[in-house]
């Protein structure tokens, strides 16, 4: 085991004691990057290069990292405090803006764009003593579920079998955790973007309620979906990164007014009592016929519905009262409904890219302003962002909004209120969270749903619904299929319960602590 | 179903320019997509049911109060120049703007 193996908390003690220093922290890390990354994600890149490679990154900021890491060093030399995450090396998903680092959102469109400035969650956790590694990939604008479709090639792959995608958008996040290259990420979620990846992963990841963590710095997706959160090879050092992320920022307006808990001391509180659900809706996946266009069903994989129950029978053992046949009526319509709210959204917000202020620009010679934007547009996305646009245009147009949008919204409405009735401390469930798979499949091949964007939709489906709610949600690895591949449990929980959720995500940690399937490492680690 | 014509107007009004194989791939992928809303547009929803625009309500209590309407110069205004693709001592500089003049 190496140092960059250690979790985050670990390490922060060891730093602070002078037991290692934050240079050999981050040297550790640096070369285990060295060792599994190979090269990173370029435009125009090859696809295929390096198959054995994890390619989480795009940018590398070592030299950054490397000054980062003195200073932490020096404060702690000469007695000074340093905050929580002193010396912790960390990634950030490429659609946060961090001050001289490219700030590309995988897209050919920005892809000479230096931000400015920093985005609050990472300018909070630099505050804090984290040493920001580089930027990591992700689908281009966050538009996937498994990272392919980003301008920078070769793309992540996932470390538990290179021939599977990490997931997406947040897939750089999710295999550099994995990897060892980093012990935090920062990613965001707008329909299952942390939750997803992190499951196919095998690392844990949360997404906050929205409002709980800000979204200045952001590069925008679907603004009232996008959640930062935090993702870690454990429930603690998700705890930690959290608390840091998290609270009110002058520069957001939709974060909300509230103090933050503490998310760390009370992790291992017990859970006796706790009201857990489970529901015949979140097992069963829901998907549009091609030919018929009609909405079939059918269960999901009996190993991972097993791997589900397996959790709810470990919590039980810890206390946690198990309430089966929770009844979540509108969870089928989540994807319907993203597909309208999620396209107006990000049609609108994909806009501002003209060529005209920053960013890419066309080279070809034009007559007038009217080219300029669509050779520039029609060279600098790609398809996804292409087909998001295309399609937010045609369902916000005014013959059609009254039918798609406005009626994805009210569907909203619906959604929300499936869950406000299961969570009511005085109705008929009182559940304190919701215990689901977090994903419909483990890690499909690359390349076998790249390309049809309806199937590669539905990969969100068991997630999407905590983004229309706004609710908080975390998924955290529960064991693996026969292929060695991890499987997700996902825990969605009322507005702003994150420490009830950490807590217990905490607990199942505890009990499993011995189980032979946590003794796993990812095969790309086994010779380095 | 998005017919070549609407197609064509849609994506004039999105300001693209695409090769006919993209042109053809995205047509195809919107009319699926839309396929799959079907199933949204047959859901009853009763007038009664409010829109949401977003899931969490802003209540007055975890809003936080709006900012004091201040002018404040950006320390960044440099750094954003510098990433114009073309600039003109502090202009940026585009492409003939259409218009047309007015008698």
């Amino acid at each position: 085991m190496d140092l960059c193996d250690y979790a985050a908390y670990q390490l922060v003690w060891m730093i602070k004691r002078k037991q290692v220093s934050a240079c050999e922290v981050l040297e550790s890390t640096l070369r285990r990057i060295n060792a599994v990354d190979g090269m990173p994600g370029q435009i125009e890149g090859d696809r295929n290069a390096e198959p054995d490679k994890i390619h989480a990154f795009i940018s590398l900021t070592a030299e950054r990292a490397r000054r980062q890491a003195q200073q932490i060093d020096q404060a702690i030399q000469a007695g000074e405090e340093v905050g929580p995450l002193a010396g912790v090396p960390f990634t950030v998903k490429d659609i946060f803006c961090v001050a001289d680092t490219l700030s590309t959102a995988g897209s050919k469109i920005l892809s000479n764009f230096v931000a400015p400035y920093t985005a609050t969650p990472v300018a909070r956790v630099e505050q804090a003593g984290g040493i920001l590694l580089g930027k990591v990939n992700l689908d281009e604008f966050t538009f996937g579920s498994s990272n392919e479709s980003s301008a920078f090639q070769p793309s992540p792959r996932n470390p538990w079998n290179t021939s599977r995608v990490p997931g997406g958008s947040s897939g750089g996040s999710a295999a550099a955790v994995a990897a060892g290259e980093g012990c935090l990420s920062i990613g965001t979620d707008t329909a299952g973007s942390i939750r997803q990846p992190a499951a196919f992963c095998g690392v844990v990841g949360v997404k906050p309620t929205y409002g709980r963590v800000s979204r200045y710095g952001l590069i925008a997706f679907g603004s009232s979906l996008d959640c930062p959160g935090p993702l870690a090879r454990n429930v603690s050092d998700a705890a930690l990164l959290l608390q840091i992320m998290s609270g009110v920022d002058p520069h957001d307006s939709t974060t909300a007014n509230l103090p933050v808990p503490d998310y760390v001391t009370d992790l291992e509180k017990p859970i006796k009592g706790m009201r857990i659900g489970l529901s015949p809706d979140y097992f069963r996946i829901t998907y549009v016929d091609a030919e018929s266009g009609e909405l079939d069903q059918q269960p999901i994989p009996d190993d991972y519905r097993q791997a589900i129950y397996r959790v709810a029978g470990r919590l039980a053992e810890m206390g946690a009262d198990i309430v089966e046949e929770i009844p979540m009526p509108h969870t089928k319509y989540s994807i319907p409904a993203y597909f309208v709210i999620s396209r107006v959204e990000a049609a609108s917000n994909l806009h501002r890219y003209d060529g005209v202020k920053y960013g890419y620009r066309t080279q070809q010679a034009v007559n007038d302003l009217r080219e300029m934007y669509r050779k520039t547009r029609g060279e600098g996305f790609g398809l996804q962002p292409k087909l998001r646009i295309l399609m937010g245009m045609y369902v916000s147009a005014a013959q059609y909004s009254e039918q798609y949008y406005l009626r994805a919204l009210r569907v909203r409405t619906l959604i929300r209120r499936d869950f406000e009735v299961i969570f009511d401390p005085n109705g008929k469930y009182r559940l304190h969270a919701l215990l689901t798979p977090t994903t419909p499949t483990t890690a499909f091949p690359i390349a076998q749903v790249y390309g049809d964007s309806v199937l590669m939709q539905f990969a969100d489906q068991l997630t999407v619904a905590a983004n229309h709610a706004g609710l908080p949600a975390l998924s955290f690895p529960c064991g693996f299929d026969s292929e060695g591949l991890p499987f997700g449990a996902q825990l969605i929980g009322p507005d702003f319960s994150e420490d009830q959720l950490l807590r217990l995500a905490r607990n199942y940690e505890l009990v499993t602590e011995s189980d032979q399937w946590r003794k796993r490492l990812p095969p790309i680690l086994r010779n380095v | 179903m998005i017919t070549p014509e609407l197609f064509d107007h849609l994506v004039e009004l999105a300001a693209l320019e695409l090769s006919p194989p993209e042109a053809e791939y995205l047509r195809q992928q919107l009319n699926q997509q839309l396929k799959a809303l079907q199933e949204l547009v047959a859901i009853p929803v009763q007038a009664s049911i409010p829109p949401a625009l977003h899931g969490v309500s802003y209540t007055a209590e975890i809003r936080p109060p709006i900012r004091e309407d201040e002018w404040i110069p950006s320390p960044y205004a440099e750094a954003i120049l510098n990433q114009a693709p073309e600039v003109d001592e502090r202009y940026i500089v585009v492409p003939d703007i259409p218009h047309q003049d007015l008698e």
